[in-house]
């Protein structure tokens, strides 16, 4: 029997976009969208920031608006997460107890965040930041004169900290490398957001390891170091990155490396079965290697390839990956990985917080350039690694030529 | 509710109706038009929702203002023209009501 249904595992920004872009693309048939959140799809990067805030609300955090998906004809299944895949029968398996067949599967299950072993993580209000239900109580925690501990110097944390900030509240960085942002960043980026941070009024402590959480009537008081002292807090968020939820298709015999791996269609190791966002390992064209990116960009990116493959229409042009986070009145935007670089060259003026880091091999090929307040080298940057270009520490330094000159 | 007329490369069109305060782009996500991909939703961050203002609508939507975001950003676009804005820029009004924009062939 053939099956003319496609089913998306996981209702994320991935999943969501892939629903919309398959009728975009033609596609005709059913389309079933499952997912275990309790919302239809919606926007994750605001959930540190605006939403944190209070400058965003429900509905300008929804990917679309929840008419769309009736409009659309796409069966949305809230709550309800996709627990097994037979790919032989073309069946899977929902939370609730229900089958359905597929003729296409996207898996599209995201990411989780890393869990580390430490005694009273089961305290209330130790809280992580991956789903609107936890930045709706790690915002019902902070205020004036709330104290926030945030283990983990990652883009997570120092967003929900720039936030916690803006809301009167006291924070805490605490971070086990010598440097925030350090599997991330460059030193002169980390160096760079340490300082800011501390000037509005954020402590952090570096080469801080975390013992323990300590608490009284069940509820958090303290972040213990190693070295023995202990941070006061009224919550503590735990940002230390994040696993790939890969598990449903590794159970079913599909590929994963750190991720399920993937083609530059998002295609897995069955043909029938896609995979696309936070929860894959995919090729990167310009860098002839695989990695797994969690970003929005990445997500839509492989929510267009899978859709085309499905719907037989040629393979989207590949794109430069590309990241950005908004700390206070500073917007870092990243594109490009800087993998071998050996060169980091400065245009603009880190004292002035407007500048960009241009990450260079060996031979002056651009890998990677991070942009503080500086969209036209962040834009022109995107350019300059689409098209391979070699540069001189000189050329890029000297403001007196254009990005646009130096991107053409 | 003001109605917006995207047309797409090939030609076809598509009429929205959106909320005042929302963005022209906001127009096209919601109803899940093609040809705009909005990939920073809404951000100015990322110039993939570039469309192409009909002629006789730029009076009423303007243009970037020169140095601004928006201007730093379309510069990287594909395939500018003189009548190019970032429809996530454009803040939908009553005097938008009919208002008419055209796509790229790309947004990447």
């Amino acid at each position: 029997m053939t099956h003319d249904r496609i089913i998306i595992a996981g209702a994320g920004h991935a999943g969501g976009s892939a629903a919309a872009m398959l009728r975009q693309l033609g596609w005709k048939t059913g389309i079933t969208l499952a997912g275990e959140e309790p919302i239809p799809p919606y926007q994750r990067p605001p959930l540190s920031k605006a939403w944190l805030t209070g400058e965003a609300d429900a509905d300008s955090l929804a990917l679309r608006p929840l008419a769309f998906y009736n409009d659309a004809d796409i069966e949305l299944k809230l709550r309800t997460s996709v627990t097994k895949i037979d790919p032989a029968e073309h069946r899977v398996t929902f939370s609730d107890g229900d089958t359905m067949h597929y003729a296409h599967l996207i898996v599209a299950t995201g990411s989780r965040a890393r869990r580390i072993p430490l005694p009273g993580l089961d305290l209330a209000n130790v809280l992580e930041l991956r789903t609107a239900a936890d930045a709706d109580k790690l915002k019902a925690v902070l205020g004036t004169g709330k104290r926030l501990a945030v283990v983990g110097g990652g883009y997570i944390g120092l967003e929900a900290a720039a936030s916690a900030r803006a809301l009167g509240a006291e924070v805490t960085i605490i971070e086990l490398a010598p440097r925030v942002l350090a599997r991330v960043a460059c030193e002169i980026l980390s160096n760079f957001f340490q300082d800011f941070h501390r000037s509005q009024g954020v402590t952090i402590e570096l080469n801080a390891g975390v013992q323990a959480l300590e608490g009284t009537n069940g509820a958090v008081t303290g972040v213990r170091l190693a070295d023995g002292r202990v941070i006061p807090c009224d919550a503590a968020l735990i940002g230390v990155g994040g696993v790939p939820n890969e598990e449903l298709a590794r159970d079913a015999g599909i590929a994963c490396d750190g991720g399920i791996v993937v083609d530059l269609d998002a295609r897995t190791s069955d043909p029938d079965i896609f995979a696309i966002g936070d929860c894959t390992r995919r090729p990167l064209p310009f860098y002839g290697r695989t990695m797994r990116l969690e970003s929005v960009p990445n997500a839509l990116e492989q929510a267009k390839q899978a859709a085309s493959a499905i719907c037989g229409r040629p393979q989207p042009a590949a794109e430069v990956p590309w990241f950005w986070s908004d700390q206070y009145e500073l917007r870092l935007q990243i594109a490009g990985i800087p993998f071998d670089a050996t060169e980091i060259v400065v245009r603009g003026d880190v004292s002035a917080g407007k500048f960009a880091l241009f990450h260079l091999t060996a031979d002056g090929t651009v890998q990677a350039v991070e942009a503080v307040n500086a969209s036209t080298e962040f834009m022109g940057g995107r350019r300059i690694i689409h098209r391979r270009k070699k540069l001189t520490a000189a050329q890029i330094s000297d403001m007196s030529v254009t990005m646009q000159q130096l991107a053409s | 509710m003001p109605k917006i007329t995207f047309i797409e490369h090939n030609g076809t069109p598509h009429t929205v109706e959106i909320a005042v305060g929302k963005s022209v782009m906001q127009a096209a996500v919601d109803n899940n038009v093609p040809g705009i991909d909005a990939d920073c939703g809404g951000e100015c961050a990322c110039a993939t929702c570039h469309v192409y203002v009909e002629p006789e609508w730029l009076a009423k939507t303007g243009l970037p203002a020169p140095g601004s975001q928006e201007a730093s950003m379309l510069s990287f676009a594909a395939v500018t023209q003189p009548d190019s804005r970032l429809s996530c820029q454009i803040t939908v009004t009553p005097a938008l009501d009919g208002l008419v924009v055209r796509m790229p062939e790309g947004q990447h």
